[in-house]
């Protein structure tokens, strides 16, 4: 017992070693002044710490503006996906109309549909309503999912139906029904539904890429990927802009990650 | 009842109408757009729009650099899924060892790099792999191993950008593993050590049967991902060297969104679909046929 116990744990740092070292170098390197990263012998942590690549990264190439981008975008995507998504759960899961299971498992076949099939058509459907190059070119797509609405009928369907028989002897109209007494018992998994949108919609490349086009609009991820390419060599400088980017994620689900993790098991019963 | 209808259609309608018109919609608008010879001067004048039938796809399909990216796709995904899902099934042992302490803690450890942002840990993993500053190098040099110019050559990209992707998204995986192993009822480990099985033993014969629509469901999650594969070798390598690491997705991305040549585009994107249809339905019929 002691044995295995010595291995199981040698292997588990040994592996946390493996997860977290990236994190930890981008981390490292974005406090070191220009060029310490790449000396011989090589520098773990910064001599001096200093936040000059924070400072150029802020100021000189106003890496701000897409900060303010990407938080708005996922700020106003994460709203409207609670909103829309809950609603269209809860019509599933809990009212009666003809043909709601067939309409549901139809629903579902959508998750194995590549989101880039419909992409190009997209593009072009944004390009006429003149969208492209905006916030709302982004958000639009990602208002409803169907992984959203699944996820929120799975967790309304234990809400027991006397609930909302009692509310309607009562009086109760539809709509207040749902916001009164459905939603509040539904924060657990709205907190849930909030987080995945929030890291999917900061983290989301592709679309951002192909819809934006000046760079007072970019969103994070595709900000620094432009700037990677032109700042090649300055690894400080990147790690920084990396920092910038994944941290707001990172203590997101830090903070929250029992939500998080709920919504992965969720995910999974269907499988 | 008849209320509740109505209530009904009332809450489903924002929803079903963004789905409907800006997902449904384009996917039966890529197919139609890929039987039409849609480009830049299509944009400029709709009217210079024909049907052409299947040409986009014998265009396609005659193209080598198609089969190049196809074949560096189907890489990455047979190479990298096994690879990801065998990492994540062993992380998922290790933090659910009974003697394991601190499990709370390895698991939000090995879930970290999921929630990262794939394009800042992309460049992050750039400059690991760069031949002379590179960590990975130095330390490779430290041990006395010969280096390796993991991005920059042919026969070492595609496994630099797999080993990212499995360090990337094990953590994934293992969560759902975790969920799997804790539902396997202790008598029947019980039962097999009364018999005598041991540890291996046990794994084999009751572990991973228990464990099949896990891996149904690990599998086909990861499957679809990594068939998507595009902003890594968009990141790390641009599709190079000499298109090695070249995808599907960044090939239709080009076609499409570079060269306007959006009706060849569509094509591909639909031979991807496919593709992502035959993967799931291979694999639940490989499931079947385990029972």
């Amino acid at each position: 017992m002691k044995r295995e116990s010595l291995i199981v744990h040698t292997l588990l740092i040994l592996g946390s070693v493996l997860a977290l070292f990236p994190l930890f170098w981008m981390l490292s390197a974005s406090f070191m002044t220009r060029g310490e990263s790449t000396t011989f012998p090589p520098h773990l942590i910064p001599h001096i710490p200093t936040l000059d690549q924070y400072r150029e990264l802020f100021v000189r190439l106003k890496i701000g503006r897409a900060f303010f981008s990407s938080t708005v975008i996922s700020v106003v995507t994460t709203l409207f996906s609670l909103l829309f998504n809950s609603m269209a759960g809860y019509a599933f899961a809990k009212l009666r109309f003809g043909g709601r299971e067939r309409m549901f498992g139809w629903l579902l076949t959508a998750l194995i549909i590549p989101a880039q099939v419909g992409m190009l058509p997209l593009f072009l459907m944004m390009k006429a309503l003149h969208l492209v190059n905006t916030y709302w070119g982004v958000i639009i797509p990602s208002l409803a999912s169907v992984f959203g609405i699944f996820l929120i009928r799975q967790f309304m369907l234990s809400i027991p139906q006397e609930l909302l028989e009692a509310a309607r002897i009562d009086g109760a109209g539809e709509l207040r029904i749902y916001w009164s007494v459905v939603m509040p018992l539904a924060r657990p998994i709205l907190a849930t539904l909030a987080i995945f949108t929030f890291m999917t919609t900061w983290n989301d490349f592709m679309w951002p890429l192909i819809i934006l086009s000046s760079d007072a609009r970019y969103t994070l991820p595709v900000s620094i990927a432009s700037l990677s390419a032109e700042h090649a060599v300055d690894v400080e400088l990147m790690m920084a802009g990396s920092v910038v980017t994944v941290l707001p994620v990172l203590l997101l689900f830090l903070f929250l990650q029992r939500y998080y993790i709920a919504g992965l098991m969720v995910g999974s019963v269907k499988g | 009842m008849k209320s509740e209808a109505r209530a009904a259609a009332l809450f489903l309608t924002p929803a079903m109408v963004v789905l409907l018109v800006f997902f449904f919609v384009p996917v039966i608008a890529g197919f139609a757009l890929s039987v039409t010879d849609f480009d830049l001067y299509s944009i400029g004048d709709i009217h210079n729009l024909r049907f052409v039938a299947l040409r986009n796809y014998a265009a396609v399909v005659r193209n080598d650099v198609f089969w190049t990216a196809f074949f560096n796709t189907l890489y990455f995904s047979i190479v990298g899924g096994p690879l990801t899902v065998a990492a994540s099934l062993a992380a998922a042992l290790l933090v659910n060892a009974k003697v394991a302490r601190w499990k709370g803690i390895f698991r939000t450890i090995y879930f970290a790099p999921v929630v990262t942002t794939l394009v800042a840990v992309a460049i992050v993993f750039r400059f690991l792999y760069h031949p002379r500053f590179g960590v990975i190098n130095r330390m490779l040099d430290a041990v006395g191993l010969a280096q390796v110019d993991w991005l920059g050559d042919p026969r070492f990209a595609m496994p630099a950008i797999v080993l990212f992707a499995v360090w990337k998204n094990f953590g994934y995986n293992m969560i759902i593993f975790i969920a799997g192993l804790q539902n396997i009822p202790e008598e029947l480990y019980e039962a097999a050590r009364i018999d005598g099985a041991g540890p291996w033993r046990q794994f084999r014969h009751i572990t991973l049967p228990m464990l099949g629509p896990t891996f149904l469901f690990v599998g086909v999650v990861t499957a679809i991902g990594y068939l998507q594969l595009f902003a890594e070798p968009y990141v790390m390598t641009r599709g190079g060297p000499v298109n090695k690491t070249l995808s599907a997705v960044m090939l239709m991305y080009q076609q499409g969104f570079k060269w306007w040549r959006m009706g060849y585009a569509a094509a591909i994107a639909f031979l991807l679909f496919l593709v992502i249809g035959a993967a799931t339905m291979l694999q639940m019929r490989l499931q079947e046929r385990r029972r």
